[in-house]
């Protein structure tokens, strides 16, 4: 039982960098805000939740793993909150999409 | 058969040495980002990273008072985003923008140089202003 623990938090630990690393990835090699936005946010969220999930597995007090699964929930509920926010504020500053975007939901109608 | 603690221990120095990795990339895309908002986001992507960090250091070291700090450093990430957005949004223009209003700037500055000889007081109007901006589009773009 004990063994079975330790081996979904190591690979729950592995899999969260993973994520952080191909989050990072993507942060680096896609072509304008927005889309590293959707890189970023989303994988890189999974990769931290991940990460706090494999410590509140590993954890064997009720206290360590309840702070982590808060932390966990906090993250999940601020991390598209403010991505959302600077993704408003730079598209209504008007930082352009990429030359190659097929499409503007939001662009006005002229 | 290997023993279960030392898959482990492989795991947890392969997380770290992953989660380097990520945040070098990360650092790269702040120092290059062209513009503001890609190095906001790449500091957001700093504190998710550094939250793994703390989770796997508490996982190695056994020493959980770091979750508290974790929790902490998500707040501080979370609020620092949300500020940094609304800098973004009453600053009100583009890196493109401040560029393009310095070069018009600096290209009315030396057509007004250039014509100083002569006819210099039909330029001495425009002169001073467009002086003005191209100081503080060179300091916003710094």
């Amino acid at each position: 039982m004990n063994d079975v623990v330790t081996l979904i938090s190591a690979a729950l630990l592995v899999i969260g960098s993973v994520f952080a690393l191909v989050a990072s990835i993507g942060l680096l090699r896609l072509p304008d805000l927005y889309t590293r936005m959707h890189a970023a946010s989303k994988a890189g969220t999974m990769g931290a939740c991940l990460m706090l999930i494999a410590l509140a597995v590993q954890a064997n007090d009720v206290g360590t793993m309840s702070r982590a699964l808060a932390g966990v929930v906090f993250f999940l509920l601020t991390a598209p909150v403010s991505s959302h926010l600077l993704a408003k504020a730079a598209y209504a500053v008007g930082y352009r999409l990429a030359s190659i975007s097929v499409m503007d939901e939001m662009k006005p109608e002229d | 058969m290997i023993s279960v603690a030392a898959i482990f221990d492989s795991a947890v120095t392969l997380a770290l040495a992953i989660l380097s990795l990520s945040f070098l990339v990360t650092i790269y895309r702040i120092v290059k980002g062209p513009t503001l908002p890609d190095r906001i986001l790449g500091l957001d992507m700093l504190v998710a990273i550094a939250i793994g960090f703390i989770a796997v250091i508490g996982i190695k070291t056994g020493y959980t008072l770091y979750v508290d700090v974790a929790i902490a450093l998500g707040l501080v990430g979370f609020l620092a985003t949300v500020a940094f957005a609304r800098f973004v949004l009453s600053r009100g223009k583009t890196e493109d923008d401040i560029i393009t209003e310095a070069r018009q700037a600096a290209a009315a500055a030396r057509k007004a140089a250039l014509s100083a000889g002569p006819d210099a007081k039909a330029r001495t109007a425009t002169a001073p202003s467009s002086g003005d901006n191209k100081i503080s589009g060179r300091q916003d773009h710094e």
